[in-house]
């Protein structure tokens, strides 16, 4: 942690208030994101309870599975799903923009430019917190490797029609999300957190109550009253007032609300089933109905306050300016969302379980340059953040106090201009170091030369500045200036094409082979948990 | 040599076999294993001076420029004649111009232009965007055990077969994003090329090198006991074969008997009253300072098997510092500066990576720590650090850092799959400092 | 770890004197030995986990309770899955445990399954100790211990430790099995619960250890234990060899370091007492005369952990918000001290803990001031700055 976001939290523990981490926005929100706040069963892996999900704040959809260890309840819920999500991201997949790729041209091998399609934007999942980024991704994964009856009509408990199809979504917006500075997927306690530093520790920042508690405290109380009532506080029947953001829900309200619920459920299923008459039926399917709204109800309230709190996260983001860069970052994330479309309407087979030696090293790859470029721009656009790199001598800013012409000894001298720059930074700059400010938008690179004294130092400018003998206008420092230069790169370079994968070398364990079709998780009768 | 082995015979004897290995087997691959000082560039030089003799276009991969430019130095020292490559980036003075005097080795930023020579060497960075129709019969993967598993993926298409040769106690690779997904996979990407190579070809020979030439008789058994537990190595010198003798008598002042502590037993600690401080502790970082005015000042000899009649004298440049943090490097050298102290080599561990010299001065990562990390743990950091000399090592440290060792909280993930790395940076670090408080010098300020 | 009798015998007798009178001991389970490494500088733990002092209870009667809870489902998942493993005479778990750690020996068939019932933790552990011994001698087969009990000395007092199975090779070494209702999803695991589970296994490695050297020959405790789950989504068994010698070395030492509880116990006014009986005053004074060391993961790890990040708070203690967060902070400690160095009305400038933070102060200061875009960003990039 820097010492400015040191700082920054202790300032917030003084105050009683969370204080600023950012100046600007550095996550792109949607217009109309689709918020999911899912709840799941303690100690299964893949038996959700229910979730609220919609991109209406005041009409959440609510879906709910009575009893999580039947297979055609669970199956009900995420066919339920697939009709609230597909439906979202459909709407995305048609309106599209021309664009332009570059390709390696398969016969010459030229790199050559494609024109293709870019979705015009792209849909946004929200979840409350990590963990439910994770849940996203095991239920992708959960769901991605079903068969349907249609694609096969011997599979045993055929999954309902769109489910694999959703599962792969899910699987593509969970793996995004891994990406740095993406925002397909993302967590309102990293977004918040991202935005706020609160006065109390990044572990417990993980509670999106007790963090939006510090952030938007509630009138007559400091955030950290609120924080640890949203943690804490119990109603006289023991539950918590503040349910947990999900999915995981509370042993108290398992063990004292929902066990008996799921217990009259199962009591009253049983009985409809050894009805012995029509009558008799009719009032145990009420007795049944009745059961099953009781245990919706209770997935309701520990999900409408979550559900809730996450809009009220949106609301605080929303009233701040956007990064500069922000943009650019979600283009990608088009990239990324067209991409999956196009691989989805080719017939792809879904996501295999693991990934081959060289897609991950490529997405190691495309992460780590990720991630030089999010911290880049975050510093680029957001003076908080280049306080912070200038703390860490990562970047200096000063006044021009000096500019002395000079030129490069070469047939055709190049300008090479001298530039002396009074700083109160104590940036690590070594011989011939190279920094970077933005000109333009662009990067403009000069060479370290030497300190003049303790807060004088003189850099040589060596690009950007047209072909000519003179340097083009506007594109020299000129004393005066306010500028400030950062000792990292603005821009990634692109790494190198790995081989193909069916091209693995033998130290890697030699190619693949044919890729088989993943098969479909075995269904046994103990499926039925 | 007063010891029953001949360390030079067990040394030729593991060299023969890699070289035989290498030369004449039937592997793909050769891993040799080799621990600080242990001949490793004098081994790399000598294949590759075997296999061009044997006409087998030979590439070599090292990790950073400064490597490359090295083993080039060192193989036209060997053989003026040999025709040797020197594939560069296009960046602005890409390679050491010292090489611009070697009538024999050509340089370019493109592969092309070096076909054709016995030997083409350069970064696996540089190596990675290189595209070629035949690959080479042979490669020398350098520092193979600092090289990313996924760094050797894009390289392993271009040769057919290859020597890995690297360090493994020193500083693993790492990666700047999580890559816990992966964490198991035989091809874990963030993994060591090593890890990866043996993971698919379990059946490759290895070999290591037994012998360390740089560590004396002092340091070779406490850095091979806690930093390489399984594959343990003896220093190559006795303990009658390098003396440190200083003119000028001591002051009396700490530094001055860590000094003499450190000639006398190759290891010295002076320890500053216990506190917590931020990383660059101005009291630490002036006692690193004064301990290498001190040696500089009293006119150090260094007596070693090179030349056992004659001292030859411990000037600056056989110096260096050793920190855990680029901040703490640049307060020792400001501090030296001050004190006007020039030609010291000052720089982190992970600079220090492969260097030698015959007195080092480190400043303990745990000092005046108000808590320990997993970085400040990393074994290999400490090894890098106490392995860089051939006389003496004196270490500045604040007391404390047993108790805070005591009470580090140790409640680490564990992933399914990856293999344990041992040693445990917890108990190597107990190691070493019980073996400085044997050489503990107390100094109060 | 065993002590010298007569200061054990003291030591015990001190450490019931701070449990309160007539309070047994809570029994030491291989999770809360465990957790002796979560946090090695807390001497408030160490002597309250040492003394056998219920936390839970006095986290209560200080008004703090503990938040630790399990869901019944859970309970009830894990039941169901650990007797699935060991049905039909444990030859699921037996295969696995060929499978995974020793396919040189010959498959488990006809595996012995001892009754290990008898009455007591003592007898249920000379019992184990004696099936140990049998399985041992009988070269050649494969034996089963189901729940079997292990004694452990834990300062100086036995520890009754019950592992899920514990499974005697052909060639005679024991083996460690966990199993535990958390999924292997496409054989990988959550490494925090796996890295529970392995801490939790180094226990019984160690007190397996201790049967073990009481044998001649002592057969060998293996250090690769087994860890079986459910396999993705399903409930059938799968499992994972896993490598505990870390594990096994880190809760040792803690185990070897509790001795020094009566260190901290002599720094204890006489009379102190921990029962969660006492007034809440002064139960409240005499567990604050033992020094926290509280960190954020204790709220995770220890049942007093709400009453001490309470304390921790009130006193401004920066490491409340992480132990990070002193990393760069040097002598300082408080919020208060931190903030006032920072504002330039204390602390010795020449620190450069106080300079950092200066010049940390000030860049905050200016770019919070100053939200308008720097020279980095021309006009045309820096939209929705100011």
């Amino acid at each position: 942690m820097s010492l400015i976001t040191t700082l920054a939290r202790l300032e917030a523990c003084r105050t009683g208030r969370a204080q600023p981490a950012a100046t600007v926005r550095h996550r792109h929100l949607s217009e109309r994101p689709l918020v999911f706040v899912p709840l799941t069963t303690a100690g299964e892996a893949g038996a959700p309870l229910g979730a609220l999900v919609g991109t209406d704040r005041y009409a959440p959809r609510l879906l709910a599975v009575p009893q999580p260890r039947d297979r055609d309840l669970r199956f009900t819920f995420l066919a339920e799903l697939a009709d609230v999500v597909l439906p979202y991201l459909d709407a995305y997949t048609e309106d599209v923009e021309a664009a332009e790729r570059n390709e390696t041209d398969p016969e010459t091998g030229k790199r050559v430019k494609v024109e293709v399609e870019l979705c015009a934007d792209a849909p946004q999942l929200i979840v409350p917190s990590r963990a439910g980024v994770d849940f996203v991704r095991l239920l992708g994964r959960s769901m991605r490797f079903r068969r349907t009856a249609e694609q096969d009509p011997e599979a045993p408990y055929p999954a309902p029609p769109r489910v694999p199809l959703l599962g792969r979504w899910l699987t593509h917006f969970g793996e995004r999300a891994r990406v740095p500075g993406s925002s397909l997927l993302p967590a309102m306690t990293d977004l918040l957190a991202r935005h706020w530093a609160t006065g109390q520790s990044t572990l417990e920042d993980q509670h999106l109550g007790a963090l939006l508690a510090w952030i938007d405290p509630p009138d007559g109380s400091t955030g950290a009253e609120a924080a640890l009532h949203a943690e804490l506080a119990r109603d006289p029947e023991g539950q918590l007032m503040c349910p947990p953001a999900g999915p995981a829900t509370d042993p108290a309200f398992d063990n004292k609300l929902l066990a008996p619920a799921i217990e009259r459920y199962d009591r009253a299923r049983t009985a409809l089933a050894t009805a012995e008459d029509g009558p008799e039926a009719d009032d145990r399917l009420g007795e049944l109905t009745a059961a099953e709204r009781e245990i919706r109800e209770l997935v309701l309230s520990r999900t409408l306050p979550t559900w809730e709190k996450v809009w009220q996260g949106l609301d605080l983001l929303r009233a701040l300016p956007d990064g500069a860069h922000v943009e650019e970052r979600w283009t990608r994330d088009r990239w990324s969302f067209t991409a999956h479309r196009d691989r989805i309407v080719a017939g792809e087979p879904p996501q295999p379980r693991r990934d081959d030696a060289v897609t991950a090293a490529n997405k190691l790859a495309a992460r780590e340059r990720e991630q030089a470029r999010l911290e880049a721009q975050e510093a680029l656009d957001d003076p908080l953040v280049m306080a912070g790199r200038r703390l860490s001598g990562e970047a200096f800013a000063g006044e021009v106090t000096d500019v002395v012409m000079a030129y490069s000894e070469s047939k055709r001298p190049s300008p090479r201009p001298l530039v002396t720059v009074r700083t109160e930074d104590r940036p690590h700059l070594g011989e011939r170091v190279r920094v970077y400010r933005s000109l333009g938008g662009k990067p403009q690179a000069a060479e370290f030369v030497g300190w003049e004294a303790e807060d004088l130092l003189v850099l040589r400018v060596v690009d950007k500045m047209g072909r000519g003998k003179e340097p083009e206008a506007g594109s020299v420092p000129e004393k005066g200036d306010q500028l400030c230069f950062t000792l990292f790169e603005h821009e990634q370079r692109g790494g190198p094409k790995l081989p193909d994968p069916q091209e693995t070398p033998w130290t890697h364990g030699g190619p693949p082979g044919e890729a088989a079709a993943e098969a479909a998780d075995p269904l046994t009768s103990e499926d039925v948990l | 040599m007063t010891s029953a082995f001949d360390p030079g015979a067990l040394a030729a004897e593991a060299t023969d076999a890699i070289l035989r290995d290498t030369l004449h087997g039937t592997h793909r691959g050769v891993v040799v294993d080799s621990p600080p000082g242990a001949g490793k560039s004098t081994l790399v030089v000598r294949a590759a001076l075997e296999l061009a003799d044997a006409g087998r276009p030979l590439m070599i991969v090292a990790q950073t420029n400064a490597q490359v430019d090295d083993l080039v130095l060192r193989l036209a020292e060997k053989n003026r004649e040999l025709a040797v490559g020197r594939l560069h980036s296009s960046d602005t003075d890409p390679y050491d111009k010292a090489l611009d005097d070697l009538p024999n080795v050509r340089k370019s930023a493109k592969a092309g232009d070096l076909t054709g020579l016995s030997v083409v060497i350069s970064t696996a960075a540089k190596w990675a965007h290189v595209k070629v129709d035949e690959p080479w019969r042979h490669a020398i993967v350098d520092e193979a055990y600092q090289m990313r598993s996924d760094a050797l993926l894009a390289v392993a298409g271009l040769f057919e077969r290859a020597l890995f040769v690297g360090d493994p106690g020193q500083l693993d690779p790492f990666s700047i994003v999580g890559s816990e997904q992966w964490a198991g996979l035989s091809y874990d990407p963030s993994a060591s090329a090593v890890t990866t190579l043996l993971a698919h070809n379990p059946e490759l020979p290895q070999h290591r090198l037994p012998v360390s030439w740089r560590l004396p008789a002092s340091a070779a058994p406490l850095v091979s006991d806690a930093f390489y537990p399984y594959t343990p190595f003896r220093s190559g010198t006795g303990h009658g074969d390098r003396r440190l003798a200083f003119a000028v008598p001591s002051d009396g002042s700490g530094p001055d008997r860590v000094i003499d502590e450190a000639a006398e037993w190759g290891w010295g600690l002076l320890e500053l009253p216990a506190r917590h401080t931020p990383r660059t502790d101005p009291e630490a970082v002036r006692a690193v300072a004064t301990v290498v005015r001190r040696l500089v000042d009293r006119g150090g000899a260094a007596t070693s098997e090179r030349a056992p009649e004659e001292p030859l004298p411990l000037t600056p440049d056989r110096i260096a510092v050793g920190t855990a943090h680029r901040d703490q490097a640049a307060a020792v050298r400001a501090a030296l500066a001050e004190l006007g102290v020039t030609d010291v080599t000052v720089d982190t561990a992970n600079r220090l990576q492969g260097r030698e010299y015959d007195v080092t001065v480190i400043l303990h990562p745990l000092s005046g720590r108000p808590d320990a990390t997993a970085f400040h743990l990393e074994t290999g950091r400490l090894c890098v650090l106490t392995s860089r000399h051939r006389h003496a090592c004196i270490v500045v440290c604040r007391a404390g850092v047993s108790e805070l060792l005591d009470d580090y909280p140790s409640t680490e993930p564990v992933q399914l799959g990856t293999l344990v790395k041992f040693p445990d940076g917890w108990e190597a670090n107990q190691a070493v400092l019980a073996r400085l408080a044997e050489h503990r010098v107390s100094r109060q300020p | 770890m065993p002590l010298p009798r007569t200061r054990g015998k003291a030591l015990r007798q001190r450490l019931a004197e701070l449990r309160g009178p007539d309070l047994p001991a809570k029994a030491l389970d291989a999770r809360a030995l465990a957790a002796l490494a979560a946090n090695p500088g807390c001497k408030r733990r160490a002597i309250l986990d040492g003394a056998g002092v219920n936390k839970a209870a006095v986290a209560s009667a200080l008004g703090s309770p503990s938040a630790f809870g399990q869901s019944q489902f859970a309970f009830t998942r894990g039941n169901a899955f650990e007797a699935k493993v060991k049905a039909d005479g444990g030859a699921e778990l037996l295969r696995l445990v060929h499978e995974k750690l020793d396919r040189r020996a010959e498959p488990p068939a006809d595996a012995q399954v001892p009754d290990l019932a008898a009455t007591g933790p003592e007898g249920r552990a000379a019992r184990t100790a004696l099936a140990l011994r049998e399985a041992t001698a009988a070269a050649g087969t494969w034996t089963l211990l189901d729940h079997p009990m292990l004694a452990l000395d834990v300062a100086g007092s036995p520890a009754f430790l019950e592992p899920d199975a514990v499974v005697v090779h052909p060639d005679g070494s024991w083996t460690v099995v966990e199993i535990k209702s958390f999924p292997m999803l496409d054989g990988s695991a959550d490494p925090a619960k796996v890295g529970a589970a392995a801490r939790q296994a180094a226990v019984y490695v160690l007190a397996l250890e201790e049967v073990a050297a009481r044998l001649d020959p002592a057969p060998a405790v293996r250090h690769r234990i087994l860890l079986v789950c459910p396999k993705d989504f399903s409930n059938l068994p799968t499992a994972s060899a896993v490598d505990v010698r870390k594990q096994r070395a880190v809760t040792g030492r803690q185990l070897a370091r509790l001795t020094r509880i009566e260190d901290i116990a002599d720094t204890l006014p006489e009379g102190t007492c921990f029962s969660p009986e006492l007034p809440s005053d002064e139960l409240t004074s005499a567990v604050e005369s033992v020094p926290a060391a509280f960190a954020p993961e204790c709220l995770s790890a220890c049942e007093l952990a709400f009453h001490c990040r309470d304390r921790s708070r009130a006193a401004g203690a920066v490491t409340s918000l992480g132990r990070s967060v002193r990393a760069e902070l040097g002598g300082l400690t408080t919020v208060e001290d931190v903030l006032s160095a920072a504002r330039g009305e204390a602390g010795d400038p020449e620190d450069p803990a106080v300079t950092a933070l200066r010049r940390a102060a000030r860049l905050r200061a200016e770019a919070l001031q100053n939200r308008g875009p720097l020279a980095t960003v021309d006009a045309t990039t820096g939209g929705g700055r100011s």
